[in-house]
């Protein structure tokens, strides 16, 4: 049967009157349009694909992904407006509607028609392509109703910086004129990409241009979901399971009634929520909750520090039924031949994500309950919608999510819980409500990248050079543990990769650069240590590895020149090194530490980054990604963990949680970036990975001895010093 | 838990709002008079995003009932330019400082309130006056850059 939708769907026209609309024909849009006062004014107002041209002269580009600081929101803009030649001042940014078939980007690249989820370090590579072509579009309706207008052949027009050109004419005229145009119907045709624009002539892709967010992010104006308020607005708070599976039943609904400001209490499997008139109001309200938990749940067995042993001797088990990552020759063979094996173990804790806005969201539903408007910042714009309308049992197409700044994501809000509670309490109570998770209830109810135990083991040759490569990885979380395993960079004769994962009954989640962060750290420290034992050096180890990626040698071999790798080093310091991918990037690091024998304390002096990219699309924003990545990455090396007793996590908030603060940070951020026209790859991750196996490698030649648990906490240092 | 009337100065502005005397700063300044600005981190004076100025000085406003404020002249980030244009701030977007930007009021007000009291300070001063602010995307290098950049400006 033939499929009309996806017939008409290829084609597309403009039309201009009164400001110029890219449409697609194929998805008609009707969506309620509010003004910045929220007052709404059109009730069916069609909304333009990518870019919207004003008799003024402004173009609005509409941004698809959260802006949760990765900066994408202006890169994404800045795709759009280069190809279509805008001019830059005139640039309004605004969050486009949710519909994943029109505004979804393919995983890995491609013309979209995909996801909406901003997760992963996909902004930039998913939409590259797409935007760029939504741009040279643009700019070929500009030309070609000009080229109508003025009758001279579209190739006598030129355009630059918000203007078209004619040289037949010898005159100009600007994109706001140009959408003054009446009734000229153009059809959009496909732009092949060798007709799009020449890197050399970028004006602004690789340039540098001033983050569209954060005049507002200094001034206090940036709205996140927790800013927003509504009139009649009311205040909930949910008590959560203190482990996670336990059933809640109120014993003192009766007190709560009796209570100032009490509005309702609402039910949830994991907790009670609580509503009340007036913010204070609701925290005392949510203290005076009395709950009994139910008993019996998988994670009440849990105790994160006795783990560890039960995945040592899952991974001594011969007959251990393993899930195959990667399977090339037959490790296990060629070790048991191999005389000069190594075999080591590294832990790593759960992390929690300890994004600064804690979750929350604000939900409000019409005094006839047939629409619903929810504010919420979020990394799952779509998901977010699905959670809203499944929970308020209201149409899709009255249900309207407005999509707020992220005070952080880290992959916490991919998920849509909160969004959930926020529209059943909404739903339920009648009344403008706004969530707020304290921050013991974000980081309690947190959901962790997960713990695991890495058992690595390697062989090497008669000439010693590391053949062999066997990583066995278990914990809890699943593949979220074995993302970073592989190491395509890295050539071995035989590499096996295997995993096992328990079910503890605890939530995991993807954290920033998820598995990387400890499966980077795992074979970098273990790389170190094999080198060190070998007298060999670590940079060299690696180069020999690297034999078969040019492009991975010249990262490392920058780094190397770059931090003048090899150098003396001040007394009482040493330096590491690492090297690893994520998202498609390659970043190279060398470290320089220094270790309190007394306290404890290691402290990260200076820092040398190289990172290939490929294309760079905002080279300063790429910069303050590697750099705020590599704080993350010192602070998951050395600070953060959660421990869980029985079920319950067993930290609360910033006090016994720690992160990187101000006094920890190295002197030095020496970071450097490849220029290269290769297809752009994720930055906002990166940079993370390397660091903790680049920190232990330098904790070893300084001391003698080997951290393989992060975070290295000072107990911990100083446990393996006193060894 | 009843409510009582309190007269504020914020931001050289009167406002009476009637609230339970526990309430903290923080929420007053943020339900009842709409400064939003100002964020809510962690509820225990841990992370500083809450932080505002007392009389000129740092305070983290999650913490101070609101019945300690009365008297005392508030200044949130709504409150230490027009336009937005405190050397803090102008400076803060000359290094491209925020990323997701939720401390970063808590961080500007932080940074005021040094060079109120030490117009040249050392890295090491600017790092220990800050260290009580957390930062989650770690924007920490630029931020000690922009604070160096207001003290060269002012020599």
């Amino acid at each position: 049967m033939e499929n009309k939708e996806s017939k008409i769907s290829r084609r597309k026209f403009v039309k201009i009157a009164g400001g110029i609309t890219f449409l697609v024909t194929g998805y008609p849009l009707w969506a309620r349009y509010k003004h910045k006062e929220g007052v709404e004014t059109s009730l069916e107002k069609e909304i333009s694909a990518w870019v919207q041209i004003s008799t003024d002269g402004e173009v609005r580009i509409f941004n698809p992904v959260a802006e949760m600081g990765q900066g994408s929101m202006t890169a994404l803009a800045v795709l759009v407006a280069e190809e279509m030649d805008a001019d830059w001042s005139k640039v309004k940014i605004e969050y486009s509607p949710i519909d994943p078939k029109i505004y979804g980007r393919s995983w890995g690249g491609g013309r979209g028609g995909g996801t909406m989820m901003t997760v992963g370090s996909q902004a930039i590579r998913g939409y590259y392509e797409n935007l760029r072509h939504a741009g040279a579009q643009a700019r070929y309706v500009l030309l070609k109703a000009v080229s109508e207008k003025w009758k001279v052949p579209i190739n006598d027009l030129s355009s630059a910086n918000g203007y078209i050109k004619s040289k037949q004419l010898n005159k100009k005229i600007s994109f706001g004129e140009i959408a003054s145009f009446k009734n000229i119907e153009i059809e959009i045709p496909e732009i092949p990409v060798d007709q799009w624009k020449k890197p050399e002539d970028f004006k602004l892709i690789g340039k540098y241009v001033e983050r569209y967010d954060i005049p507002e992010k200094v001034n206090g104006n940036a709205v996140y979901s927790i800013d927003v308020r509504l009139p009649n607005m009311v205040y909930a708070f949910i008590s959560r399971s203190p482990v996670h599976g336990a059933k809640p039943t109120l014993t003192n609904l009766n007190e709560l009634k009796e209570s100032a400001g009490f509005v309702d209490v609402v039910e949830f499997d994991h907790g009670i929520g609580v509503v009340a008139e007036t913010v204070q109001q609701g925290f005392v309200l949510k203290r005076k909750m009395k709950i009994n938990w139910s008993k019996g749940s998988t994670a009440e067995t849990h105790t994160s520090a006795k783990a560890y042993s039960e995945y040592e001797k899952i991974a001594d088990n011969p007959n251990e039924n393993w899930k195959v990552i990667n399977d090339k020759g037959d490790a296990s063979k060629s070790l048991a031949q191999l005389k000069n094996t190594y075999e080591a173990d590294y832990k790593n804790d759960y992390a929690y994500h300890a994004q600064m806005e804690p979750l929350n969201a604000v939900a409000s539903i019409s005094n006839d309950g047939t629409s619903a408007d929810v504010w919420v910042g979020t990394q799952s714009a779509a998901g977010a919608k699905i959670t809203a309308v499944k929970a308020l049992s209201i149409a899709p197409s009255n249900v309207t999510i407005h999509r707020c700044y992220l005070g952080g994501g880290f992959g916490r809000r991919s998920m849509s819980d909160y969004v959930h509670e926020t529209c059943m309490i909404a739903g339920k109570i009648k009344r403008p409500t706004k969530l707020i998770w304290t921050r013991e209830d974000d980081l309690r109810y947190g959901a962790f990248r997960p713990m695991s135990l890495q058992r690595l083991r390697a062989g090497l040759n008669d000439r010693g050079n590391l053949k062999v490569w066997q990583h066995s990885i278990i914990g809890t979380g699943g593949n979220l543990m074995t993302s970073g395993a592989s190491t395509d960079y890295y050539t071995f004769e035989d590499q096996q990769i295997q995993m096992k994962s328990v079910d503890h009954g605890i939530r995991t989640k993807h954290w920033r650069a998820v598995g990387h962060g400890s499966t980077k750290f795992a074979i970098e420290a273990f790389i170190n240590e094999i080198a060190y034992d070998q007298q060999k050096d670590p940079l060299d180890i690696r180069r020999e590895l690297m034999r078969n990626h040019p492009r991975a040698l010249n990262v490392l071999n920058r780094v190397a020149e770059r931090s003048n790798w090899g150098s003396v080093t001040p007394e009482g310091r040493a330096r590491g090194i690492a090297f690893a991918e994520r998202s498609g990037s390659l970043v190279g690091g060398v470290c320089e530490i220094s270790v309190n024998s007394n306290s404890g304390l290691i402290k990260v002096h200076k820092i040398w980054a190289v990172l290939d990219a490929g294309i760079v699309v905002q080279p300063d924003n790429a910069l303050a990604q590697t750099e705020g990545s590599i704080i993350f990455g010192i602070s998951s090396a050395l600070k953060e963990s959660i421990s869980i007793k029985n079920g319950e996590v067993q930290e609360s908030n910033y006090h016994d949680y720690n992160v990187l603060r101000m006094t920890d940070v190295p002197d030095i951020l020496d970071i450097d970036m490849i220029t290269s026209n290769e297809s752009p790859s994720g930055i906002g991750e990166a940079a993370l990975p390397w660091v903790p196996g680049a920190i232990a490698g330098a904790f070893l030649k300084l001391t003698g001895k080997k951290m393989r648990h992060i975070p290295f906490t000072k107990e911990r240092v100083l446990e393996v010093l006193g060894s | 838990m009843s409510t009582t009337n309190f007269t504020l100065n914020v931001n050289s502005k009167k406002y009476t709002v009637d609230v339970e005397p526990e309430t903290p700063l923080l929420w007053v300044i943020r339900e009842y008079i709409g400064l939003t600005g100002t964020k809510y981190g962690c509820g225990l004076a841990v992370c500083g995003a809450c932080t505002v100025h007392l009389n000129g000085k740092p305070m983290r406003s999650c913490v101070l009932p609101v019945s300690g404020a009365v008297g005392s002249k508030i200044t949130t980030i709504e409150g230490i330019s027009e336009d937005g244009n405190h050397p803090m701030q102008e400076a803060w977007i000359k290094e491209q400082v925020p990323q997701c930007g939720y401390c970063q009021s808590g961080q500007i007000m932080q940074a005021i309130s040094l060079l109120n009291k030490n117009s040249d300070p050392s890295r090491e001063e600017i790092k220990s006056h800050m260290n009580g602010i957390i930062c989650r995307c770690g924007t920490y290098n630029r931020i000690i850059k922009a604070v160096e950049r207001v003290t060269e400006e002012n020599k």
